[in-house]
């Protein structure tokens, strides 16, 4: 399922085409392809399973987040990455229903052309809801990036990143746009943080929406 | 995770099936399954679909010096992944005799085979050359992972374009892409491995195993060919689940 966005976008207002597929994957017991423009990440979910006894965790469950680059070995900015998709997991997701079990999240990275993080939290989310995961609420990751002169620029390209002076990125609910998770890098002021953060919402707003179309066009199909 | 056990039932009901010819999801001895090439937005990104199985692959360039005792060819290095998405079993540190069997097996089937012309990949003798690095991850595992990734690896080689260099006298210029056009690496041929599974101490033979089969065959014979029919690569093995 995908939405149509403007080719040459107006600064600050619009996200780039998103596409969606899941359960595309027989193995894992849930996974998900998630599109922005160009960036692309394939995850996959295993859970609630097995976990071993030195990790396992008395009243709910261990979550595990794994991120793999497409070349080369896994080093310190996966790790960071796998941290904060892992905090944004651990968040929403019921952990008490499944106690003394893992929930594992695999992300491989398909493509890297700018927002990667927004991108892997939300192919995340949709693995979730396609293992069955019990959640409270669905979350979604927006990229906002500062240039020089202080304009905003959503969901940025590799490019874009690079020439900002601030990147921000935040993880928000589903249910009230609630911030669960932010992480930033470059020069901001208080006020342009409170910008990018409204901005964010309100571009979090269409990704639920295209959520919840690809999830019904899905079901409704049977 | 620990892999789930086979039961007894469903491997008598697997043997008791290829006895009597037949394969589970109804092909014939030599039937391969349906082989699904797409391609990424880089150059040397491809996903290699054969049945379920699924493979990602991608090819990166990067100026190195060379080795010592080749001081005129460029550097070929293959890693193989196999990702925990493919299968609960393959934890990092859980599966190494699988994954160093597959990496040297695909190491001598596309290095070895002199597939690639490694003379082209010099760019000043003895002190610049093109590494190429081949990363392959496999992302769901449905049996027969070494002919998924032999392809993915030919696809994605062929696939790739590295900078353009000039060098005059003593000054090396790497173009970026904008600059000039990309150029492709030079291959000589296409080696592609085909498995062959043995059951009943080879009593029958199946192509193409998928994961099922895999775990109730005794032996594995894997050939890397060329389109010359010139075998590249020979590897028989035992299974490691087969008694004895």
């Amino acid at each position: 399922m995908e939405v149509d966005e403007p080719s040459s976008r107006p600064p600050g207002c619009s996200l780039r085409h998103f596409a969606c597929e899941q359960n595309l994957l027989s193995r894992p017991d849930g996974s998900s392809s998630f599109l922005q423009g160009d960036t692309s990440v394939l995850a996959g979910v295993y859970g609630p399973a097995e976990v071993k006894v030195s990790k396992e965790i008395f009243n709910k469950a261990t979550l595990e987040v794994i991120l793999r680059p497409k070349t080369g070995l896994p080093g310190v900015p996966e790790k960071s990455r796998e941290r904060l998709i892992r905090s944004t997991c651990e968040a929403v997701v019921l952990g008490a229903l499944h106690p003394r079990t893992s929930i594992t999240v695999v992300l491989q990275v398909v493509s890297d052309a700018g927002s990667l993080l927004a991108c892997c939290l939300n192919a995340a989310c949709m693995a979730l809801v396609d293992a069955g995961v019990p959640m409270r609420a669905l979350f979604c990751g927006v990229t906002c990036a500062l240039d020089s002169d202080g304009t905003l620029v959503l969901d940025p390209t590799t490019k874009q990143e690079k020439e900002a002076r601030a990147v921000l990125t935040f993880a928000l609910d589903s249910v009230e746009q609630k911030l669960l998770m932010s992480t930033t890098k470059g020069l901001y002021s208080d006020a342009e943080l409170q910008q990018c953060l409204a901005a964010a919402q309100a571009a979090a707003q269409h990704v639920f929406r295209f959520f919840r179309e690809s999830l019904q066009r899905r079901y409704s199909k049977s | 995770m620990k892999e789930t056990p086979l039961s007894n039932c469903e491997r008598r009901f697997l043997l008791r099936a290829i006895e009597e010819k037949k394969r589970l999801d109804g092909r014939q001895t030599y039937d391969y399954r349906s082989i699904k090439i797409s391609f990424g937005t880089d150059y040397g990104c491809c996903i290699v679909e054969l049945g379920k199985t699924r493979v990602l692959g991608q090819v990166s360039c990067e100026l190195v010096s060379p080795k010592l005792n080749r001081a005129t060819e460029g550097i070929l290095f293959f890693n193989l992944e196999l990702s925990q998405m493919a299968a609960p079993a393959f934890e990092p540190g859980r599966q190494s005799d699988l994954l160093v069997k597959l990496n040297r097996l695909l190491e001598r089937c596309l290095r070895n085979s002199k597939c690639i012309d490694t003379e082209s990949l010099c760019v000043v003798a003895g002190e610049k050359v093109w590494q190429i690095r081949v990363d392959l991850h496999l992302l769901n595992h449905d049996g027969n992972i070494i002919d998924a990734a032999s392809i993915a690896a030919v696809v994605a080689l062929c696939h790739f374009r590295r900078p353009d260099v000039s060098v005059q006298g003593d000054e090396v210029t790497l173009y970026t892409p904008e600059e000039r056009d990309p150029v492709p690496l030079s291959i000589h041929h296409m080696p592609i491995c085909v498995s062959f599974a043995f059951f009943q101490q080879g009593t029958y033979l199946l192509v193409d195993p998928n994961e099922r089969e895999e775990r109730v065959m005794d032996g594995l014979l894997v050939i890397a060919m060329n389109k010359h029919r010139e075998i590249c690569t020979i590897q028989s093995s035992e299974s490691p689940s087969s008694p004895g």
